[in-house]
């Protein structure tokens, strides 16, 4: 048992896993802002877009949340890497995690508000536009504010989601909590960094957890 | 643009790719074939255990369950594929991944599946209890058939969820699809394979995303 908790790996682990949280925290906000702002923002053009030659933008935004939620995350960080230098386009391992996890909270997120958005009753439209309002003003001060609250459980557990995959970063060499801890397992063949790393996730991502369930019971969706 | 082509789309690389990643094909359908039913044996346990216990027995499940929703799936997949062998229990490569990847998602199938139990009247299990059906019985004719057909939409995003997870076990050095992949580009120092197999990842869940959205399902999954 002792290997598993060895204090003295679990000593030289612990600075490299200290800054590893700084890391998987920066990159987790920023994902997740950056996904759910694309995901609002693809919402709102879907639901605001009318006449002829715009028809197919609602299309293709749609065909983006359907491919980024076929495709796994961790493919998508791994083209992103590795292929991308091939066109020209150097990204540094948090560059490439931030985009790939930002694309595919995107889509998801796109998918949640539009579903929200879809979920208001068409009168609210109506009677909104019927007070003089414009199309813009009806869409922010009445659909959206009744579609957003739809939206937070759902979208809370896939920002939960975003930054549990964070980890994924660690294939690109991202030092964040994973990476560090891999790498001091390397050096020292003890399980213990790996433990030490858990623990951490744990710390960070059990409340959050905790949270999600409670949205989902609170906004009683399903 | 041809010599884009040339770059992501070499049709010689990955005429001679193509046998490498069939095989990483085949090994990623095979960890599907232990994550998919284990996962959906396991999440029903779990879902009956917590509709069957007292109310302590349900909230200490929950919190179980959520402390392994706690863990990135792929960092409990590198502790038990490279934790086990310290405890002297060395599972051969695929059984590991399916051992972690099922503990990950059979949390996902059993809410989603207690959340079907739920999602029917109380009601029910009077009627049928007072035909003299048993519990077992009751959840077996009576429960069970309406409540999956209710989350079927959400069984199926979770079983998408459950797919894109076996990409995790390219980490641990697994030849599935996307190990393969990385190893055709590093031999012909070429991207196209990695482009293949995401495309052939594509291929094979893009119809389950249109199904999904047919039967009604979102993207609400829990983290």
């Amino acid at each position: 048992m002792r290997i598993f908790f060895d204090p003295e790996v679990l000593a030289a682990a612990w600075p490299g896993i200290r800054s590893g949280i700084g890391v998987t925290l920066g990159l987790a906000l920023t994902s997740i802002a950056a996904g759910v702002a694309l995901g609002l923002l693809l919402a709102t053009v879907r639901a605001l877009i009318r006449g002829a030659p715009l028809r197919p933008v609602g299309g293709l935004i749609a065909a983006y949340a359907d491919v980024f939620r076929a495709m796994p995350p961790l493919v998508l960080l791994v083209v992103l890497y590795f292929a991308a230098p091939f066109a020209g386009i150097e990204l540094s391992g948090f560059m490439a995690a931030f985009v790939a996890l930002g694309l595919v909270l995107g889509a998801s997120a796109e998918e949640i508000f539009w579903a929200g958005i879809t979920s208001v009753n068409r009168g609210q439209w109506e009677a909104a536009l019927s007070t003089g309002l414009s199309r813009g003003e009806a869409f922010r001060r009445v659909v959206l504010p009744q579609a957003v609250r739809l939206t937070i459980p759902p979208l809370t557990n896939r920002a939960i989601a975003t930054g549990k995959n964070t980890a994924l970063a660690s294939v690109v060499a991202v030092p964040e909590v994973l990476n560090q801890a891999a790498s001091v397992q390397a050096q020292t063949a003890s399980p213990a960094p790996l433990l030490l790393a858990a623990g951490v996730y744990v710390a960070l991502f059990l409340p959050l957890v905790r949270i999600g369930r409670w949205l989902e019971t609170r906004f009683h969706i399903r | 643009m041809s010599e884009f082509f040339q770059t992501f789309l070499n049709p010689g690389v990955m005429a001679e790719s193509s046998g490498l990643l069939l095989r990483g094909l085949w090994v990623t359908v095979q960890a599907c074939l232990i994550v998919i039913p284990g996962g959906l044996f396991f999440g029903a346990g779990l879902a009956l255990a917590q509709t069957l216990a007292p109310a302590w027995g349900a909230r200490s499940l929950s919190w179980g369950v959520d402390l392994i929703r706690a863990f990135p799936p792929l960092v409990l997949l590198v502790l038990i594929v490279h934790g086990l062998p310290f405890l002297r229990i060395e599972p051969p490569p695929l059984l590991g991944v399916g051992i972690a990847l099922t503990i990950n998602t059979s949390t996902y199938y059993g809410e989603i599946l207690r959340a079907g139990i739920l999602s029917i009247e109380p009601t029910q299990w009077e009627a049928a209890r007072s035909t003299g059906l048993g519990t077992a019985a009751t959840l077996r004719h009576v429960i069970l058939p309406q409540g999956v057909r209710n989350v079927l939409p959400d069984l199926a995003g979770n079983t998408l969820e459950a797919v894109k997870l076996t990409s995790l076990a390219s980490v641990v050095a697994l030849p599935d699809l996307l190990r393969m992949a990385r190893v055709a580009q590093g031999v012909h120092f070429n991207p196209s394979p990695l482009i293949l197999a995401a495309v052939l990842y594509l291929a094979l869940l893009w119809p389950l995303v249109r199904l999904i959205r047919r039967m009604g399902g979102r993207a609400v999954l829990p983290a």
